[in-house]
């Protein structure tokens, strides 16, 4: 088989996955030919631990952007999460039991969201920047700003814990997350009715789709996802801080975007996004080693992410 | 006589797609000429050359004996060719002048602000030339469809524009507007301007056209004078063979009625009524705004109501949104397919399988093998072309999206299917297949429900035929009774109420 005829035979959503992979292989062997520690063990292991919150984040946020909406909220959704898991331990409750209610806390913000958008028809991006605001003060308030300690032993093995002595938990929860998001968006009916509200929210209507039940499960998917993301920096950090994660939204959104997921809904792939956080990580580290300043690495970080929208823009005037 | 523009041996390719070969044209000042051809005969492409949208790869444009060569639409609007396209390119939430002098506004105070005052009245001057009565200063989102495409008009007559190109200009007006539209076109070629009118119904044309042009795969088939040609002998040459009966014979005798709206009123509907049988074709005319999408939108859900009550089958049911229309098996095929009823950029088969997924999966979870056997038998029932399932929606032609969309419904068993506008903008060939379609869902059953605002469409189609006005139901005819005289009378109260005030 020819080359152009392989190509031809590859649907557009491989085709996507396949230029970030390629994207991501050529940033690796440029930063392995700049730094010999690069490729070690250790710093790969670094590299997925900093990943996992971007991907994790991202995943519920590739849910929101498929659905042709936007959270802005989940950045400080992961310091509310953070600071409400660590009261709760603080309060006395068993690290599982607190867990568990610091995720219905995420769903319970996702849920809020999603009436804001639903219920009261205000656009996603004012009603998320909104609940961006009010979540970090409420953070900041109930903290009086200062960090919340967590001294249960058993909660930092969450995410300090490597699996076989080398693999940190959090990428292990990236991945089983990351097989969980694709299953319920490509197998699942209110997955696959999440392209059509994002693709033609009327048409979906229509159709009998209930937009609002996809609304709901999108926004309470992102907040539990962001309150996973809370609960893993608060074990990384052994405490619950109200000022982390600040602009995480942004890492989550360039993720999804990178990886293909499309900013006017009905696109995106969950493997797409796992790339996204990847190349973003990649790059990141692969700066810090080569020393170059967070300032600089933040400015590259800004042109990855226009790039990649401007390669959405030429996808979409190709009518692809 | 004068020839405004010539076309000479004009070829374009595609990627892939020959897209006109070889094809000649001429236009005289002053003169209709009625462009036709089935969707994909090179119509648009030619005019996108015209209007320097596209570069043709050979071939020659004469405009006034001199060499033309559109480079960008700017460029031929310079050059005094105007094109109107289906779709608007108006500002909603700009005024009537605002749009009209886009981009060209008149200026006071050394050039920095706009003056208003000058641009309403030249606006209103225009506006007046073609006795119209829009206001200048009133907002684009205020005004009907019709006049929003005089508004269009308008504005390219400011261009002082020589030729100007009409896609499908009637495709959403009514009865009494396409005349006020056709009064306006033996204006301007009175004046001299040539218009260049694309269109699928013959029957307007036969009013307006003096020339036409059959286009068919590419290439330029016969140009005429109106006169000298019969519709059939045109409709020939546009699909290369002939078609013995626009709409198919149907045998089936009416059963119960098995649905029934009563009183349904909302601000756009007064205490409306309809019933219908198993195995009928209910059409519903009436004039643009009568309130018939809104009425069948209300039934399906998806538009609130005050008051009204549903019977399905002899019980009441409670249809709140458009999930509970579908739960209940009602179907509604809105008349604006890209915008209410296609997810464009989707596939065919994501597209198919909009209104049904939850019918093939076990706990949420989607039974692939099914959906795919499910596909596979409407796109073979329905003959959809289509190269894959896995194509992307908006590469079909209008024909096989309104196919894919009764596919849609198909899945769902549905037994009350609402047909809006079922055939707008789908060529004739196809136009036939959606008729048999509508005839078999009926043989089989269902209750149809047909919006039509193409008069012999109703008349071809429809066992029993309610006229709408105002909101209202105003008339109700049988397929015996009914004639385009009678059904016209009853839609145009609204007409009549005008004209007294």
């Amino acid at each position: 088989m020819s080359r152009s005829s392989l190509l031809k035979n590859m649907s557009n959503n491989t085709k996507q996955t396949m230029t970030v992979v390629i994207a991501l292989l050529v940033l690796m062997v440029v930063f392995s030919i700049a730094s010999p520690y690069f490729l070690q063990t250790n710093n790969l292991m670094t590299i997925g631990l900093q990943t996992s919150i971007t991907c994790i984040t991202g995943y519920g946020l590739t849910f929101v952007l498929i659905a042709g909406a936007v959270d802005l909220s989940v950045g400080s959704c992961i310091a509310f999460t953070g600071v409400m898991c660590a009261l709760l331990i603080q309060a006395g409750l068993s690290p599982s039991l607190a867990v568990v209610m610091t995720l219905l806390i995420g769903g319970l913000v996702g849920f809020l969201n999603a009436v804001m958008v639903t219920k009261m028809r205000m656009p996603p991006f004012i009603a998320t920047l909104g609940a961006l605001m009010a979540l970090r003060g409420l953070a900041l308030a109930i903290t009086e700003a200062k960090p919340v300690f967590i001294d249960v032993p058993n909660f930092k093995l969450l995410a300090q814990y490597r699996l076989f002595g080398v693999i940190p938990l959090p990428v292990i929860y990236m991945l089983a997350l990351g097989l969980l998001a694709s299953f319920l968006l490509r197998k699942t009916v209110i997955g696959r009715n999440v392209f059509a509200v994002g693709s033609n929210e009327e048409a979906a209507r229509l159709s009998g789709i209930s937009v609002f039940k996809i609304q709901i499960f999108v926004y309470v998917f992102s907040g539990v996802m962001a309150s996973v993301a809370g609960i893993i920096l608060a074990s990384r950090v052994t405490s619950g801080q109200p000022a982390i994660a600040s602009g995480y939204e942004a890492n989550a959104i360039a993720a999804a975007v990178i990886g293909g997921t499309s900013m006017r809904g009905g696109h995106g792939s969950i493997i797409g996004t796992i790339f996204g956080a990847l190349i973003l990580g990649v790059l990141m580290n692969g700066l810090n080693l080569m020393n170059i300043s967070q300032n600089w690495q933040m400015f590259a970080t800004g042109i990855v992410v226009i790039f990649a929208v401007y390669i959405d823009k030429l996808r979409s005037m190709q009518g692809v | 006589m004068d020839e405004l523009l010539q076309v000479i041996g004009i070829s374009k390719e595609f990627p892939g797609v020959k897209a006109l070969s070889g094809v000649d044209f001429s236009l005289r000042a002053g003169e209709v000429h009625a462009l036709i051809g089935e969707n994909g005969a090179g119509k648009s492409t030619l005019m996108k050359i015209l209007t320097g949208i596209h570069k043709a790869d050979a071939g020659e444009l004469l405009l006034k004996g001199k060499p033309y060569l559109p480079q960008t639409p700017k460029y031929a609007q310079q050059n005094g060719i105007s094109m109107i396209y289906q779709e608007f390119n108006l500002i909603p939430d700009l005024t009537v002048a605002e749009n009209i002098y886009l981009s060209r506004e008149p200026r006071r105070f050394y050039n920095l602000l706009i003056d208003d005052a000058k641009m309403n009245r030249e606006t209103q001057a225009l506006l007046d030339s073609l006795n119209l009565q829009i206001k200048p200063t009133s907002k684009i989102y205020d005004l009907s469809v019709a006049e929003k495409q005089m508004v269009e008009i308008a504005k390219a007559l400011v261009e002082k524009s020589d030729i100007l190109i009409l896609d499908e200009p009637t495709s959403a007006l009514s009865e009494n507007e396409v005349q006020k539209l056709f009064s306006i076109i033996r204006m301007l070629c009175k004046q001299g301007v040539a218009i260049i009118y694309i269109s699928h119904r013959m029957e307007e044309l036969s009013e307006i056209a003096d020339r036409v042009t059959v286009m068919r795969d590419g290439r330029h088939i016969e140009t005429a004078n109106w006169a000298d040609v019969t519709i059939p002998k045109l409709i020939s040459l546009m699909v290369g063979r002939s078609i013995t009966d626009q709409y198919p014979e149907r045998n089936v005798a009416p059963g119960d009625v098995v649905f029934e709206a009563n009183g349904m009123t909302n601000q756009k509907l007064k205490n409306v009524s309809l019933q219908v049988r198993s195995g009928e074709v209910l059409g519903i005319a009436g004039l643009m705004g009568a309130g018939r999408t809104e009425f069948v939108r209300a039934i399906f859900g998806a538009d609130r109501i005050q008051a009204g009550q549903l019977i399905k089958n002899g019980s009441p049911i409670r249809v709140k949104n458009p999930v509970d229309a579908v739960r209940h098996k009602l179907a509604y095929l809105p008349e604006d397919r890209k915008k209410d009823g296609l997810m464009l950029d989707l596939e065919v088969d994501t597209n198919i399988l909009a209104a049904s997924l939850s019918s093939y999966a076990t706990w949420g979870v989607v039974n692939e093998k099914k959906c795919r056997e499910v596909v596979e038998e409407k796109i073979n029932d329905l003959a959809i072309k289509t190269p894959s399932p896995r194509q992307i929606v908006q590469y079909l032609s209008g024909g096989n999206q309104q196919k894919v969309l009764i596919g849609r419904w198909l899945c769902r068993d549905s037994e009350v299917i609402i047909f809006d506008e079922p055939t707008r903008g789908i060529d004739v060939g196809a136009k036939y297949e959606v008729y048999c379609l509508i005839n078999e869902l009926a043989a089989a059953g269902a209750a149809i429900i047909m919006i039509s605002s193409e008069m012999p469409e109703i008349l071809g189609m429809s066992d029993r035929i309610l006229v709408m006005c105002e909101g209202k139901v105003t008339g109700e005819l049988s397929r015996s009774e009914a004639t385009q005289e009678r059904i016209l009378s009853m839609a145009s109260n609204l007409a009549i109420n005008l004209s007294e005030n």
